[in-house]
């Protein structure tokens, strides 16, 4: 019933929702609710069964918590933080907050309770809406210095029962409350949603900031729908199709896709039943629209690579006959390019045997458009998807773009490019080689950083990316070569771009994480992380006894490997032009992994390059001084806040080098 | 609840009269003294644990309590009344569950199956039904694998519903065996050292999960534990046990402070 009067009251019927009309997310819900009212909007796993809300209910769900909202006093303008895993009730959360006219912020949920404060402070959060006693606890921990926040809400009350109440609210029972207050604050409610349009704050996500504090974007609802709009299209999306949300909601990514283009084209998000489950979750949803950094599907292969290493001598043995065919034609076929009758058929019978139940076991069988973004992903890696008929494609985008910049048509993609403009985005490339790009979806400002905005944004709109790149000749495809500022120049003059070596390197599945340095130096070094999972596979088939990470990563045998898989790097950068000079000399593998905890990585795992540098500044002297051991001790952080520390004593070894000419002899 | 007994503890809780009270209790086997001359009690809602060195006799005591050694001497009594000699499986119908301090699931099935059988003392459908899966079974079955799903749920155990527990860490394995008890939906849940060979992170789960169970469903815990930092964090009333005999019992603050106790765990010659 409420969705009609919302809907009358919105003056959106059937035939008058033209587009221009849909132009904030709430609106597109009370549409949602009439054209779609009983198609899936969202489902979740809870008690081991997949539950699912269709959009008339879920417009019902978000009004009871929206007329909560006001009934607790929140108006327009009021920031509502966010955090918890992907729930349903946490996408209802931020259109209920939309609806009241107030400006959602999802946040991190493994921030440690510092972390939130800043974010909590600087966006002068009124309420906050927490997963568990864990989130409420992070937030008690810092309240007293948060002038303005007003209460928290929580939707399991699990460990809470002690808990002084004057301040905590019952998400269940503020959507009651909404519900039992409808006859007086309903029309209220559809007057503001009426009221608003695309110049209304649609959410503002903090960016994770490889340097220095986290930035809190703000994004207009014509950013979000307008790009969710075209992207659908581009895509064509539409509401048969459905996702598994699983990465984290303060993430501009998840925005889009599970706010953003699912409003606009009613497709179905599905929410896995805890963070460990989400690989079994995605093989039961099996989603259509797939998105994943390149860091999953690595460690997906990895996954796959280990259990067929285990397996029996003729599944080992169909495993590489019929892969192998798929590398050779999979891609074509996936593309549409004529590959002949054989192997059309052998490609069939591939599939019948090993590529479709394995695509079925990675829960990728029924994705349609799937895409990776972030960082670079290996050409391999890329190679072994596509070669079993996943269409895969790469993205490049940042928040203040409201994600889209490229994206890569059907039929267009490679591996080492990130595609063509998005729809409505216009892209220039200045003579530094730094990429612009001005668009529909660029942000609106940096909160309260009027300073940052100005240098980020010029006046006519063009947003300066802080990545440096060009456009591909052939295939007139925009290609990164790294971050703006971190690309360099060696002591002699030639070019520096950490990131290209760091790929390389991270395209072995031994080393997990790269840094490379050499800046203003007469050679290149690097600190590496070793992946436990490949490398304790490793170890456990060669015989090779370790207690722990530590012991692990400084093992001889581990340091041989990784020489190797460094050596051949180095020989692969010797053949480019630009950047044969960024060979890595010497290099140690790190005694601890670098983590989001203690500051190492961004939350959303980007190296953070200053801060290690400074950090491990004695290593980095002990790279450079020839000495082929040094003794650390280092601070680390768990994850319930408390420090410990580490010490080990690390190896460091020289790496051969080549010359261009000596490759080629 | 006996309103005059109950009192209310400094963190929330509500705290009963005695649900099993244990009256000079002497056990032997043969010619050795387990248990020697020992009374205490467990009031309802609260964590009460039975600390002591190895050998104390503490393991016997929880096989006392869920009537699984008849003692010689004394008398048991639960809720109020005197407890007659009774079998396992009608202890566990009165509501008393248990988890081993060597982990007793079956290792072949999965976490969801061991859990399940938690629920046995809760099915009533006959074999007839449960042969033909029709009707009570049926009913009985999807009511039962609710209240599973949710102490998998509360235990967090859902990433290992279908793995077989065999196959799983031996922390994990702890867990389930708190869940299959859970399942039983118990009243008084004895832990036999649910923390033995746990490492601290994996400590600091179980603690977690055992005020949980208490605070969330109100369930008395009895809990034998050999790690004095957890016990004296998680515990309300404590008894020592050496050598057979009680040699302390009280808050851990109490405990902490009785010489006999700290002689008992520092060791001094026995007379």
């Amino acid at each position: 019933m409420t969705n009609t009067t919302n809907a009358e009251a919105l003056d959106i019927s059937m035939d008058t929702q033209l587009d221009d009309q849909l132009n904030t997310v709430p609106k597109l819900l009370a549409r949602n609710a009439i054209q779609y009212a009983n198609a899936p909007a969202y489902r979740e796993k809870e008690y081991g069964i997949w539950q699912s809300w269709t959009w008339s209910q879920t417009a019902k769900e978000v009004n009871a918590l929206a007329l909560g909202f006001l009934d607790l006093g929140i108006k327009k303008g009021d920031h509502i933080a966010i955090v918890g895993r992907n729930r349903p009730y946490f996408y209802w959360a931020m259109v209920a907050a939309q609806s009241v006219g107030a400006v959602p912020v999802p946040l991190y949920k493994d921030a440690v309770a510092e972390e939130m404060a800043y974010v909590l402070d600087h966006c002068n959060a009124s309420y906050v809406v927490a997963e568990d006693q864990e989130q409420v606890d992070k937030v008690i921990d810092v309240i007293d210095d948060l002038k303005d926040m007003k209460g928290i809400i929580f939707l399991d009350p699990r460990g809470m029962r002690k808990y002084d109440k004057s301040s905590l609210f019952d998400f269940k029972e503020v959507q009651q409350n909404g519900r039992d207050k409808s006859s007086k604050l309903q029309k209220t409610l559809d007057a503001i949603i009426k009221s608003q349009n695309g110049d209304n704050t649609c959410a503002m996500l903090y960016t994770s900031g490889t340097t220095g504090r986290p930035k809190g974007v703000v994004l207009s609802n014509r950013n979000i729908v307008e790009t969710a709009k075209a992207t659908c299209e581009f895509d064509t999306l539409s509401v048969n199709d459905s996702v598994l949300a699983y990465l984290p909601m303060a993430w501009v990514g998840d925005f889009i896709f599970s706010i953003g283009q699912a409003y606009t084209s009613g497709f179905c998000v599905a929410c896995p039943e805890s963070g460990e489950t989400m690989q079994h979750d995605l093989r039961e949803v099996g989603p259509t629209y797939f998105f994943a950094p390149p860091r999953y599907f690595e460690s997906m292969l990895t996954s796959v690579q280990i259990r067929m290493e285990d397996a029996g001598k003729f599944k080992r043995w169909l495993f590489k006959v019929f892969m192998a065919h798929a590398k050779e034609v999979g891609p074509k076929i996936l593309d549409g390019k004529p590959v002949g009758l054989y192997a059309n058929l052998k490609y069939l019978l591939g599939e019948l045997l090993i590529t479709g139940p394995l695509k079925n076991t990675l829960g990728l069988s029924r994705v349609r458009v799937g895409y990776t973004a972030g960082e670079a992903i290996g050409p391999e890696l890329f190679e072994f998807y596509r070669s079993l008929g996943i269409n895969i494609k790469q993205l490049y985008g940042q928040t203040e773009a409201s994600v889209f910049i490229t994206q890569q048509n059907d039929g267009e993609v490679s591996a080492d490019t990130v595609g063509k403009p998005s729809p409505g985005v216009e892209l220039k490339i200045d003579e530094k080689g730094q990429v612009f790009y001005r668009s529909v979806g660029s942000f609106v400002e940096y909160y309260k950083d009027k300073k940052s905005t100005a240098e980020t944004k010029d006046k006519e709109g063009w947003v300066a990316t802080g990545d440096a790149g060009f456009i591909e000749k052939t295939s007139g495809q925009l290609r990164i070569i790294d971050r703006a500022k971190d690309v360099g120049k060696l002591k002699d003059g030639s070019m520096f771009a950490p990131k290209f070596v760091e790929n390389k390197h991270k395209f072995y599945a031994n080393i997990l994480e790269s840094v490379v340095f050499g800046d203003g130096k007469d050679k290149c070094v690097a600190f590496l992380n070793i992946d436990l999972t490949a490398v304790g596979n490793w170890a456990e088939r060669n015989n090779i006894a370790y207690a722990s990470y530590q012991e692990l990563a400084g093992h001889p045998k581990v340091y041989e490997m990784i020489q190797k898989n460094i050596e051949e790097v180095n020989e692969s950068v010797a053949q480019d032009d630009m950047l044969s000079s960024c060979q890595i000399h010497r290099f140690l593998i790190l005694h601890k992994q670098l983590d989001a905890d203690d500051d190492e990585l961004t939350r959303t795992q980007k190296v953070r390059r200053n801060i290690i540098a400074e950090k491990y500044s004695d290593l980095l002297k002990a790279l450079y001084d020839g000495s082929s051991e040094i003794f650390t001790q280092t601070e680390v952080t768990y994850e319930d806040g408390r420090k410990g520390s580490i010490s080990a004593t690390l190896e460091i070894r020289d790496a051969v080098v080549h010359s261009k000419k000596q490759v080629a002899a | 609840m006996n309103a005059v007994n109950s009192h209310i503890t400094p963190d929330g809780r509500t705290i009963g009269a005695p649900i099993m009270e244990m009256k000079n209790i002497t056990l032997r086997f043969g010619g050795v003294v387990a248990i020697k001359d020992i009374s205490f009690d467990i009031k309802e809602g609260e964590i009460r644990a039975i600390i002591g060195p190895n050998g104390a006799g503490k393991s016997s005591m929880l096989n006392v309590i869920n009537g699984f050694y008849h003692p010689q001497e004394g008398e048991v009594h639960f809720r109020g009344k005197k407890r007659k000699s009774l079998k396992p499986h009608q202890i566990a119908k009165q509501g008393i569950a248990r988890t081993f301090q060597n982990i007793a699931l079956f290792k072949g099935m999965s976490t969801l199956d061991n859990i399940m059988t938690g629920r046995l003392t809760h099915m009533k459908a006959g074999l007839l039904s449960q042969t033909l899966w029709w009707g009570n079974a049926q009913r009985e079955e999807v009511e039962n694998r609710e209240v599973v799903e949710k102490v998998i749920d509360f235990l967090e155990i859902q990433t290992i519903r279908k793995t077989p527990v065999g196959r799983l860490p031996y922390g994990l394995q702890k867990r389930v065996e708190l869940g299959r008890a859970l399942a039983a939906e118990p009243k008084l849940l004895l832990l036999d050292e649910p923390m033995a060979g746990m490492n601290v992170e994996e400590k600091e789960d179980m603690s977690r999960f055992i005020l949980d169970v208490n605070d969330e469903f109100g369930t008395t815990i009895a809990l034998i534990e050999h790690d004095m930092g957890v016990v004296m964090d998680i515990a309300d009333r404590v008894v020592v046990m050496d050598y057979g005999k009680k040699i302390g019992d009280g808050t851990p603050q109490e405990v902490r402070s009785n010489q006999n106790v700290i002689d008992a765990y520092l060791g001094v010659a026995h007379d």
